[in-house]
């Protein structure tokens, strides 16, 4: 059986939902980051899919991704840089007790 | 090419194989009896090179090493970007050496903030 | 060939799906990084088996050389060893829109009639996408000088943030 477009967009969209479920369900604030980047990591298999695809010769889909993951490792330096500096004013990353902004 | 991609596989999956083989042997053994149990105090304990082993074995991590692992981050990507420039570079000619080297000015500069207020070192 | 490509890749979603589960729902948060980077690894697979070569590397690279990294380093940092990673109170309505949005994608990628080419990407692939990337032409210049402001305002916020006062 080959192997065909539809086989790659369902996977991607079966991690994207899993990261969905990860972003909404859990509590630590380290595993929401970790659920954020299979969400980009789902969308990047479909963009090289959609390349391999549908645009084999033009580059296009390749830089975009490049430029996904250069945008997602930079957000999450700065998101665990922010994790971080919460730990230590608040001694917890739960997400369900930073509820409160400082009044 | 994917060929050579598959030669490269099939060598991960048998190192792969191989280390679960060498983790599941003593288990292995143990379970199917030519093993026999005979658990001691000195056997069960700890090994640090034939020491004793001093303090608790979950030590605070340092915050410093972050830093590290945050710039190193930011000129991985500088180095993702440097690979296919270094590739094409005669195509590129002198356009390509400048926009590279404004991308490298301007991380540069972050780097000079980041040795400037002392992240470098370790007081 | 076409076999060993099929059997590659139902392996390696398999693996992806099975690591993906196994990071959301972990109770021990240190097992579940360990999890997303083998998951990181079967994505450069899925890469390979896509032709995008140099986008294998990049994801090895980027994503477990660095992300991975990170994330282990703010696990250590962030500790809380009787807590660990325990799921929230929106767990079943978290569920239900998981599984609406995966049904959703799932009608629309078969219901769809993809234009799909025949042609072979040339490979290797790196020249190319400095051709795309970095070419006075056609090149995408200006986000590539972007995504260089990006990272310095990365290095700068992170650093204000880490840093002790």
């Amino acid at each position: 059986m080959a192997i065909a477009l539809e086989h790659f967009l369902i996977l991607s969209a079966i991690l994207f939902s899993i990261g969905l479920y990860g972003v909404l369900a859990k509590r630590n604030a380290v595993a929401i980051l970790m659920s954020i980047e299979l969400m980009l990591n789902a969308v990047n298999i479909a963009l090289v899919a959609f390349w391999r695809y549908v645009a084999p010769t033009l580059l296009t889909g390749q830089v975009f991704v490049i430029f996904i993951m250069v945008v997602a490792a930079a957000e999450v330096a700065v998101g665990l840089a922010i994790i971080i500096a919460i730990y230590r004013s608040r001694e917890t990353v739960d997400a369900e007790q930073i509820d409160l902004m400082k009044w | 090419m994917l060929g050579n991609f598959g030669y490269i596989g099939i060598f991960l999956i048998s190192a792969l194989g191989f280390a679960i083989f060498m983790v599941l042997i003593p288990p292995i053994l143990r379970r199917s009896g030519i093993v026999p149990k005979k658990p001691n105090p000195t056997k069960s304990s700890t090994y640090e090179c034939g020491m004793e082993t001093v303090g608790k074995s979950w030590v605070q991590f340092n915050f410093r090493y972050y830093f590290f692992a945050l710039l190193f981050v930011i000129f991985d990507i500088q180095v993702v970007f440097l690979y296919p420039w270094a590739v094409a570079f005669k195509q590129l000619k002198l356009f390509g050496l400048l926009e590279m080297l404004a991308f490298f000015l301007i991380l540069v500069v972050g780097f000079i903030y980041a040795w400037r207020k002392g992240v470098l070192e370790w007081k | 060939m076409e076999m060993g490509i099929a059997i590659a890749f139902w392996v390696l979603a398999a693996v992806i799906i099975g690591a993906a589960l196994a990071v959301v729902l972990g109770r021990n948060i240190f097992r579940a990084a360990l999890f997303l980077v083998l998951c990181f690894f079967t994505i450069a697979g899925i890469f390979v088996i896509l032709s995008a070569d140099f986008l294998a590397g990049v994801q090895v690279l980027i994503y477990v050389g660095a992300i991975g990294v990170l994330i282990i380093f703010a696990i250590m940092l962030t500790r809380e060893t009787q807590r660990g990673s325990p799921s929230g109170r929106l767990r079943l309505p978290a569920l239900i829109a998981g599984l609406l949005f995966l049904a959703t994608m799932v009608f629309v990628i078969v219901s769809t009639d993809w234009q799909i080419v025949a042609e072979i990407p040339t490979e290797p692939t790196t020249s190319g996408i400095a051709q795309a990337l970095f070419s006075k032409e056609e090149g995408f210049v200006l986000p590539f000088e972007i995504a260089a402001a990006l990272l310095l305002a990365a290095i700068i916020g992170a650093i204000v943030l880490v840093r002790e006062k």
